[in-house]
């Protein structure tokens, strides 16, 4: 089974995605990298790289991993610099949203999916329709 | 170029950043997210005190770049500690590549130097004249590389890097900044310095304070 990990700058944001994914894909394996080594607000490339290690040796189908912004994606790369080939080729970098994405991704994974299914459902723009149609389109409230 | 050296610049360059914090993140208040300085301060700062502490080896210059490197981009959290980090760790793997795994002479360090921001330039996607900490650090590599062409000896040739690194964080004043949070801003990020520029240059003159002993 495919195993997500979600990098992002905050530990409880993260760990309150992780207590979502638990409820709705109990069987997925999910690692977290939030905040710094120190616990404060930012990203962490050696944590990062330690989360997919870890998620990586449980999950030999490969993981996904989900970013929130800003300096996740540096910090990711730099992870994945130190990463060896072998497990590099097991890892795929989600662009969508982190929180919509994760769901996703995990009931796909939880489903049995390929790394490159659990990707392309992380992936599909679920922002798009978070609010039913009746919404209007300059953000007000409907009615 | 002694490991003792390094570990003496990373200290004054932590203890520098701690006196300009608030100068730092006040420029980045206006054209970021206001947390550079308090960002590095807190990861300079945990790397001081693994210093101060002595539990760091301190004899081999590479190896200690390779772990402030890491020490960084764990510890400072912003897009900063990434860019800081890969430029640490590229200089790190540059002079492990060196005989003796150590600078002799200021085109050694030159050649260590462009390592480190070209790996830095590559990571953040960026060129000079964005509004960045590369309008410090590559007129530095320039001017030293300069140096080392003369055959200067090695304090001088940082010296002049640390001057053309200060110019550099001067000229971004009237840069529109296409790069970061900063970008954010379009025209309003006109009409202030880049505090990653500032940060850029501070590091740089902490280095030629400790190689020229004036530190």
């Amino acid at each position: 089974m495919v195993a997500l990990v979600l990098v992002g700058h905050s530990r409880e944001l993260l760990r309150g995605l992780r207590a979502m994914l638990a409820q709705a894909a109990p069987s997925v394996v999910v690692g977290l990298a939030g905040g710094t080594d120190g616990g404060a607000l930012g990203t962490s490339a050696p944590m990062i790289l330690d989360a997919i290690r870890e998620v990586l040796a449980e999950a030999p189908d490969g993981a996904v991993v989900l970013l929130d912004l800003g300096s996740a994606a540096l910090a990711l790369e730099m992870a994945l610099d130190d990463l060896s080939p072998a497990d590099r080729a097991r890892v795929r970098v989600s662009r969508g949203a982190l929180v919509e994405g994760a769901v996703r991704a995990a009931v796909e994974a939880a489903g049995g999916g390929p790394l490159s299914a659990v990707l392309a459902a992380s992936e599909t723009l679920p922002g798009l329709d978070k609010l039913p149609d009746d919404w209007p389109a300059n953000g007000t409230a409907p009615g | 170029m002694s490991g003792a050296l390094i570990a003496g610049w990373l200290r004054l360059a932590a203890s520098r950043i701690a006196t300009e914090r608030a100068y730092l993140t006040e420029l980045d208040a206006a054209i970021g997210d206001g947390d550079h300085g308090i960002n590095l301060g807190r990861g300079f700062g945990a790397l001081d005190a693994r210093l101060a502490v002595g539990d760091v080896a301190i004899d081999a210059p590479g190896p200690l770049l390779l772990l402030a490197g890491r020490a960084i981009t764990g510890t400072v959290g912003g897009a900063s500690g990434a860019l800081y980090g890969r430029a640490l760790l590229r200089a790190g793997a540059a002079l492990e590549g060196l005989p003796g795994g150590s600078v002799a002479t200021s085109a050694q360090l030159a050649s260590v130097l462009r390592a480190a921001v070209d790996g830095l330039a590559a990571l953040g996607r960026s060129r000079p004249g964005e509004k960045t900490m590369l309008d410090a650090l590559v007129p530095a590599v320039t001017a030293l590389e300069a140096a080392g062409a003369a055959g200067l000896d090695l304090a001088s040739a940082i010296c002049r890097a640390a001057d053309a690194a200060e110019a550099g964080a001067d000229d971004t004043f009237p840069l529109l900044a296409t790069k970061g949070r900063a970008s954010y801003l379009g025209e309003r990020s006109i009409g202030h310095l880049d505090p990653g520029a500032v940060s850029s240059a501070l590091l740089l003159r902490a280095l030629a304070d400790v190689a020229s002993g004036a530190a």
